[in-house]
């Protein structure tokens, strides 16, 4: 977790703040960690399960497109309360000792990542012009090399899936609050402590400057991660 | 009752966890029985008040130092604070509502609390005081007075120990607040009082986080609480529980003992004496007396010839 690269950009907003660089470092650093971690788990499961549907046609499909839809609106805080039920104490997985720690707080993100990010590859699996398929075909392609065509094909609208589901990762409050306890030690060096629930921290003590600097910090970031996807998914293709 | 709660507990979380796909890789921690308690970690569930004021961070520095340990502090609320003890999701609790914390005890999920420290609470308003309760010496009667008036009140809402104490004066008061200028936040003390604050509403705070916000926000003291020679209701005495570890066998409780031991000390209690927000103290040490003080152990009004159900 380097965040070498992201100092340049946040030293304009670490002139005259109330915290030592510390604090807000570690505050960012625990926002990545839990954010990428759990949308690259969330990726991993629903890129197959939208080539899957994408490809196969089966009884129930519209049913099960129809309920990852749903869950595109699911509120975090009800994730938040599920997750909690799960890792405590007296939860199935309470021998773990889960609550209060990021992992939790990665479960309950990729609980959260995972349909938008199935859901938007599935759009654009699906949008994939037939006539390009066809023409794959026509060429003596593999069900492989159709597949591979079409993805990418789709890796524009596959980027912005992982984009998305990482944007309601590291902009959620609700779930990460009651799950992860928004701990940061006496020392100021945040445990589970993330941006968006240090801003809700700060604006509870009434300190809206802060909170506005660490909304500016979020914000640059999603805006960070939202042009390298970009760039990535928009290598040679205008759209 | 505990036991219908956990069966209920692992109900919801068997199910939900049917609905969690992944297979995230977990490893247990392997606790040696060790003596030491050194690198071990101890949870402590909260109220907003101790932590927005910046007293616990002072608090927990020493300690932690002292025994090489982690204090891992969640603010709740004096409620959820000790929900997540009854669920075994924390080691020890600090928490200012002596009705909750004797309930707890009674249930047999808290044990050895400890008398910790007192501040008061405050009746804080506009400084116009429309419904003109300042200098009242009765909160219910100041209550009674901004339901008549029906002055803008900010209740926090949310089960802590402010909130428990406000209800108790509304008791007193013999008002069953509601309406448009009752307005329940379901948010921590600071946030009351900035949203009172914007709203040139009346609000009950302790009055720790009042002074701690007191620069930012234009309200001001109109009911004082004893400490200002204000009426003994608005008293606010802080207690430490630890959770039993013969109804949670997951829980830290020789570190937890350690920390009720520590900031029971006269070196912490000193701390709590000196620690001071724009000048004022904040907190009263409670915790050292040379009198025999047996009801803090014991749920008030407990007597060996009583027998709790």
């Amino acid at each position: 977790m380097s965040l070498g690269t992201f100092t340049p950009v946040l030293t304009p907003f670490l002139v005259d703040f109330p915290f030592d660089a510390v604090y807000v470092r570690s505050i960012i650093a625990v926002s990545l960690y839990v954010s990428v971690i759990a949308v690259l788990l969330s990726a991993s499961v629903s890129l197959p399960i939208a080539l899957l549907m994408g490809f196969t046609s089966f009884p129930g499909k519209r049913l099960l497109t129809s309920v990852i839809n749903t869950g595109m609106g699911f509120p975090s805080v009800v994730v938040g309360l599920l997750v909690l039920f799960v890792v405590s104490n007296q939860g199935p997985l309470g021998e773990f000792e889960l609550v209060f720690t990021k992992r939790a707080m990665i479960m309950s993100q990729f609980v959260l990542a995972t349909p938008p990010i199935t859901a938007i590859s599935l759009a654009a699996i699906s949008g994939v012009d037939q006539n390009v398929r066809d023409a794959a075909h026509a060429l003596g392609g593999t069900r492989i090399d159709v597949a591979l065509v079409t993805i990418k094909e789709a890796r524009y609208g596959i980027a912005t899936a992982v984009l998305a589901g990482f944007g309601r990762a590291i902009s959620e409050v609700g779930s990460v609050l009651i799950v992860g306890g928004n701990i940061a030690g006496a020392e100021g060096v945040s445990k589970t402590r993330t941006l968006t629930t240090a801003i809700s921290l700060e604006a509870r003590q009434g300190r809206y400057e802060t909170a506005m600097v660490l909304g500016g910090i979020l914000v640059v970031l999603v805006l960070l991660v939202n042009a390298v996807v970009v760039r990535l998914g928009d290598k040679g293709v205008q759209r | 009752m505990a036991i219908q709660r956990r069966r209920f507990v692992a109900a919801v979380g068997t199910s939900a966890i049917a609905g969690l796909a992944g297979c995230l890789s977990f490893s247990g921690n392997g606790d040696d029985e060790g003596a030491s308690v050194t690198g071990e970690t101890l949870t402590l569930t909260t109220t907003t008040s101790t932590y927005d004021t910046g007293l616990l961070g002072e608090l927990n520095v020493p300690f932690q130092d002292m025994y090489g340990v982690t204090v891992d502090s969640v603010a709740q609320g004096t409620g959820a604070a000790l929900e997540t003890a009854r669920n075994g999701d924390s080691d020890v609790v600090m928490v200012h509502a002596r009705s909750l914390e004797d309930e707890f005890m009674r249930q047999g999920y808290g044990v050895n609390r400890r008398d910790l420290m007192f501040n008061d609470f405050v009746i804080v308003g506009p400084a116009d005081d429309p419904a003109g309760i300042e200098g009242m010496d009765s909160a219910a009667e100041a209550f009674t007075t901004i339901a008549d008036s029906e002055a803008a009140f900010i209740s926090r809402g949310d089960n802590s120990g402010t909130h428990t104490k406000e209800l108790i004066i509304w008791e007193q008061a013999g008002v069953d607040p509601g309406g448009d200028w009752y307005q329940e936040t379901g948010q921590g003390m600071g946030e009351v009082l900035n949203i009172a604050n914007q709203q040139s509403g009346y609000t009950l705070s302790d009055r720790g986080t009042y002074l701690s916000q007191r620069s930012k926000i234009d309200l001001t003291i109109l009911v004082q609480g004893p400490i200002e020679g204000g009426p003994e209701l608005l008293a606010n005495p802080y207690g430490i529980i630890a959770v039993n570890p013969a109804v949670h066998d997951n829980v830290n409780y020789d570190l937890a003992m350690a920390y009720i031991g520590y900031i029971t000390s006269p070196q912490a209690q000193d701390l709590i004496e000196n620690y001071e927000a724009n000048g004022e103290q904040l907190f009263f040490p409670r915790a050292l007396s040379e009198e025999p003080d047996f009801q803090q152990y014991v749920p008030e009004g407990w007597s060996a010839n009583t027998t709790d159900s």
